[in-house]
């Protein structure tokens, strides 16, 4: 049985380089090699977005890659959306409009929204609910993260004017 | 998941030597979407190699051209392909299905060339694929041969791909002028979920009357199902409500479904039926705004 192998990446802009068996996915490198928990394992097959992080600028459900895959790329995760301690406008939007009970399948979709405002700074209700199709909440029934989404894209829009 | 060895060559002769020299107990990875879920989930306990696709070149790559046609390497994942406005206009049947694999996460990963090498009757690219008269471009120990995709998978979970070989890449004709292709499924919800039936259909039509056509279905069968009777019997017909109801007729005829947590062998026939006429009107409306 060989060993662990040594993968170097940038992670929240910094370069971070650790050890992994090959079997290990990058959600388990993140939360139990790195220390990053943040980023939630919620069903472990792709489904529920839990453990969604941006990876060379495409979102990905960490779950579903290999630590090793992630040799020389670039991620977020949730703990490099905000800045120091000033939230991010799609964390405040959240927070102001309860779009979060339980709060397991928060990161996933924060990070998954700031990827679609990225990409589309003003997205239709269609556009949002089918870009966090990959996004899983069994608490608050979606329309409050809908909402959410609305307010930080106009928050964002603002900002930028 | 058990041990697994990794490793990421960067040639088809690397990838072919170690999926050779590993005799059925390597697996290649392209996006991982179905592969990780599986070694998780206990299916391939005789694998302990995951052969990485995508620092291969020839997987990776999206080759188009209006003459030539378009070569879509197996590893190419999701959003490259809807992401390309070339491929969009010219194979639109291969944007449907694109858009509709998973979630956005889903398709920042998974690929064409997985699906197809998955090969499970429910797989949304392959309809589309046979619609659009691909051919799977394998490579192998003693070569490299091409295989039509409708000829690809065998069974469910399983393919024409022998010891040694991979799928390096699939290739489609360049569409001629008058054609228009879909692929639609149906799901009992919006998005994120396996299909019930699926349908990809293709014409090409000369003013009102269908040149050719070809129809393959979705999870209906145990393999994607390619009803070739259905594009002899339209040909030369005219493109109407008439000739469309015979293709659903004959796409039901041909339907051998089982019966499942997602639907009754009759659900799934009337599916079949009705997923035809819808796509292959599609198709003929695409054609038209392409003549």
């Amino acid at each position: 049985m060989p060993g662990k192998t040594y993968v170097q990446t940038r992670i929240n802009g910094e370069p971070v380089d650790f050890l992994a068996e090959p079997r290990q996915s990058l959600l388990e490198c993140l939360r139990d090699v790195i220390g990053l928990t943040g980023s939630k394992e919620g069903c472990n097959d792709g489904n529920c977005g839990a453990c969604t992080v941006e990876m060379d600028g495409r979102i990905v459900t960490s779950c579903l890659v290999l630590g090793v895959e992630a040799e020389g790329s670039d991620i977020t995760t949730i703990e490099g959306i905000a800045e120091g301690s000033e939230l991010h406008p799609v964390q405040q939007a959240f927070l102001e409009n309860a779009a979060l009970q339980c709060g397991i399948c928060t990161p996933g979709f924060i990070v998954a929204t700031k990827a679609l405002l990225d990409h589309n700074p003003d997205p239709t209700e269609h556009e949002i609910r089918f870009w966090l199709a990959n996004n899983l909440c069994r608490c608050t029934g979606y329309d409050k993260i809908v909402r959410a989404v609305q307010d930080a894209a106009s928050r964002m829009q603002e900002a930028s004017a | 998941m058990h041990w697994i060895d990794f490793t990421s060559p960067h040639s088809v002769r690397e990838a072919v030597e170690l999926l050779n020299d590993a005799n059925g107990s390597a697996r290649v990875l392209a996006g991982g979407t179905d592969l990780l879920v599986q070694l998780r989930g206990g299916r391939f306990d005789d694998v302990n190699l995951v052969v990485d696709g995508k620092n291969i070149p020839e997987l990776n790559e999206i080759t188009y051209d209006p003459e030539g046609g378009l070569t879509l390497g197996a590893a190419v994942p999701c959003y490259r392909i809807y992401g390309n406005a070339a491929i969009s206009r010219a194979y639109p049947g291969l944007i449907d299905s694109a858009s509709l694999i998973g979630g956005t996460q889903i398709q920042g990963r998974a690929s064409f060339g997985g699906n197809l090498c998955n090969s499970t009757p429910s797989g949304d690219s392959i309809p589309a694929m046979i619609a659009h008269s691909a051919v799977a471009n394998i490579e192998g120990p003693d070569g490299h041969r091409h295989v039509a995709v409708e000829d690809f998978c065998t069974g469910p979970g399983s393919n024409v791909l022998g010891r040694g070989e991979m799928l390096v890449s699939i290739s489609f004709p360049a569409p001629t002028s008058g054609f228009g292709a879909n692929y639609m499924r149906f799901i009992p919800r919006n998005e994120m979920d396996i299909a019930v039936a699926g349908a990809g259909t293709s014409v090409v039509l000369d003013g009102d009357t269908i040149k050719s056509a070809r129809v393959a279905l979705a999870a209906v069968a145990p393999t994607p199902l390619y009803v070739s009777a259905i594009g002899d019997a339209i040909a030369g017909k005219p493109a109407n409500d008439d000739t469309l109801a015979e293709a659903g007729q004959m796409a039901k005829d041909a339907a051998t479904p089982i019966t499942d947590m997602r639907g009754t062998i009759e659900y799934r026939k009337h599916l079949c039926d009705v997923l035809t006429r819808r796509s292959l009107q599609i198709a003929i409306d695409r054609a038209k705004e392409n003549a």
